[in-house]
């Protein structure tokens, strides 16, 4: 029994890690109807740059603030030279828009700072700890702290500030809210800003467990079924999904994998989306679309 | 769409007519007539690569370009080809390989129909979550049962009595070459056909907009499912071709997921809904490494590292796929028909709609 609790709450932490990538998503999705595969790109970039420069010898709070600016200067570029010019077009082709924005961050990343796998120390130690017989990460609780702290942080901007309520009427209905007046290229700006901050706090902390390179951007591919499940355009959503996906891989590799030969962790995770498209299309959280012809 | 032309001129054959024809048999004969003046590199490295390559996006297209459906799983297609045309080879080799290509393909359609079906219920980008559910399956079934690659060592496949066409030996680079281009011309056939005829007019008012195309009759769900089996038909073949024909020797890891996204980036830099744009996406998409890798050794003697060449190169596409999406999305079989026909002013752009209402 003490067995599997370990393995539900290593897998529930590991899917909160999950979740803080999955949040970034959401942030785009509900304010510009975008599905922006660079997500995980701009998290790579915020990680390399950091784990770059920290391992240069500069010191970590003057770093974060570069790496910031850096990502809200990406933030508004994106906007300027991808988002204005693709506005009003299909979801399909804003994806495939976001798709090649990936390529672009992803050379320049690696292009500029290498590909090498670089180490990042964010001095959170992570020596297991018991609570009970039960074995926990350290590492992985500060992970669910942060995740919990942004989801509350987000969800309060969403529903309890102008700012968010602009950002929902914005992804309701682009031509609606423009011609209320609303300045939608700011509001663009400002989600992409925040996108690129929470995707580097998960980076950061992906980073500091596997490593800052390449296979950080694949942490997009991880997100997705997060999504499907939790519901596109919600933070508690992204939260609800990282979980269950989380569990639900630890539990299936553990008691699933070995009648199959094991590894099934890169589809598990998409099967149960799929599972969950099947009955709820709009996810957990999400709002069901009506259509009008 | 640009490539339907409403005309009203009953004269059997007008000079545009003609001039097109003339470009096909043209294309068609330089097509047979190439392994005489073409160079062995160029035949093996280039032409081969190209042409499956067309063919993939070819396949792809008419459920990304044509039926509006978006996929991330080319690559498991294809794998799905390489593996079955592999196995049916292995223990059934009394069955001809056309004929093993063709059941290939109906295997391949069949799957395609099964990880197409969530899109009778989901839409747009919900879909790439169905089609990357395909592709990492696949990688993982591929990979950890020893059935699929017959226990041979590092996992690769090739096929056990080379390329055999009834009975005559085509692993002569000739025989590959004639192989190739006669599945390519014969599918590029019957897919341009398709989408001319009622299935492919479904498949456009479902792309176009699927909530009226169903207001107006047209069957959705099976529509959509044709779609992602014509297309899984056709990308299996060309990954059956790209094991045994192009490489030889294949693994997983010669279609994973980059793969896919190399067969979207060619419908998107091509023309999505055109079946030339396949064509000209692969080309281009065959050509640019090879000339950044000239240019590179022209300027600056071949000093560039090699890391720095491939990121330059991602980069480089990147902005091609936006450029391409904002500026014109139909490609460059677009950019092509605006070149050679001065009337083509006569049909107005397809006007963008909004997708909120």
């Amino acid at each position: 029994m003490s067995f599997f609790l370990e393995t539900l709450i290593g897998g529930l932490l590991s899917g909160t890690m999950l979740s803080l990538a999955a949040i970034g998503f959401v942030l785009i999705y509900k304010a510009s109807g975008v599905f922006n595969y660079s997500q995980g790109s701009l998290l790579l970039l915020g990680a390399l740059t950091f784990a770059t420069l920290t391992g240069k010898g500069f010191p970590m709070i003057p770093t974060l603030a570069v790496t910031i600016v850096l990502l809200i200067l990406a933030a508004l570029a994106i906007e300027r030279f991808l988002l204005r010019p693709l506005t009003n077009r299909s979801p399909m082709t804003l994806f495939m828009a976001t798709l090649g924005l990936a390529y672009i961050i992803e050379g320049v990343a690696q292009g500029v700072m290498g590909a090498e796998v670089q180490a990042l120390d964010l001095g959170i130690e992570d020596i297991p700890i018991f609570v009970g017989d039960i074995l926990i990460s350290q590492f992985d609780l500060v992970a669910a702290g942060v995740a919990i702290t942004l989801t509350a942080i987000l969800s309060f901007i969403f529903h309890r500030t102008r700012f968010g309520i602009s950002l929902r009427a914005v992804a309701d209905d682009t031509r609606a809210a423009l011609s209320l007046g609303m300045d939608i290229n700011r509001i663009w700006q400002i989600v992409w800003s925040l996108a690129g901050i929470v995707g580097l706090v998960a980076g950061l902390l992906w980073g500091a467990r596997q490593g800052v390179q390449f296979s950080l951007s694949l942490v997009v591919l991880k997100a997705l079924p997060v999504l499907i499940i939790g519901g596109f355009t919600s933070v508690a959503g992204a939260i609800a999904g990282g979980l269950i996906v989380g569990a639900g891989e630890s539990l299936a590799e553990t008691y699933l994998g070995p009648f199959v030969g094991g590894g099934i962790t890169p589809w598990f995770a998409y099967v149960l989306a799929l599972v969950f498209l099947s009955f709820r299309p709009a996810g957990l959280f999400g709002e069901r679309q009506i259509e009008r012809v | 769409m640009a490539d339907i032309d409403v005309t009203f001129d009953t004269r059997p054959l007008d000079w545009r007519t003609a001039v097109s024809f003339a470009g096909i048999a043209a294309v068609g004969l330089l097509a047979v007539l190439l392994p005489v003046f073409a160079s062995e590199y160029w035949l093996v490295a280039i032409i081969i690569p190209f042409l499956i390559l067309s063919l993939a996006g070819l396949g792809l297209n008419l459920l990304t370009g044509y039926a509006g459906q978006i996929s991330l799983g080319s690559g498991a297609f294809m794998m799905i080809g390489a593996y079955a045309t592999f196995a049916l080879q292995l223990r059934l080799p009394a069955v001809p390989l056309p004929l093993a290509l063709v059941a290939t393909g109906l295997i391949a359609a069949a799957v395609g129909v099964v990880f197409g079906f969530p899109a009778t219920r989901i839409k747009s980008f919900y879909l790439i979550v169905s089609t990357l559910a395909a592709q990492f399956l696949f990688e993982w079934l591929f990979v950890k049962f020893p059935w699929f690659y017959n226990g041979y060592s590092a996992g690769s496949i090739s096929l056990p009595d080379g390329i055999e066409l009834f009975g005559l030996d085509a692993s002569s680079l000739e025989g590959r070459y004639y192989l190739t281009l006669a599945t390519v011309a014969i599918l590029t056939l019957i897919a341009s056909n398709l989408v001319r005829s009622q299935t492919g007019r479904n498949w456009m008012a479902i792309r176009d907009m699927d909530t009226a195309a169903a207001v107006i009759g047209v069957p959705i769900v099976r529509a959509k499912l044709q779609a992602f089996a014509v297309s899984s038909f056709i990308l299996a073949i060309a990954g059956a071709l790209w094991a045994f024909v192009y490489l030889g020797s294949a693994g997983v890891h010669s279609f994973g997921l980059t793969r896919s996204y190399q067969i979207l980036f060619i419908i998107i830099i091509g023309g999505l809904g055109t079946i030339r744009g396949a064509f000209l996406g692969a080309a281009f998409v065959s050509v640019l490494p090879l000339s950044l890798d000239w240019l590179s050794q022209r300027l600056f003697g071949g000093n560039v590292d090699a890391s720095l060449l491939q990121n330059s190169q991602k980069v480089i596409f990147g902005v091609l796929i936006v450029w391409f999406l904002i500026r014109e999305p139909e490609g460059l079989a677009r950019l092509l028909s605006s070149a050679t026909a001065p009337a083509a002013s006569l049909h107005p752009r397809k006007i963008q709609r909004s997708s909120s209402c």
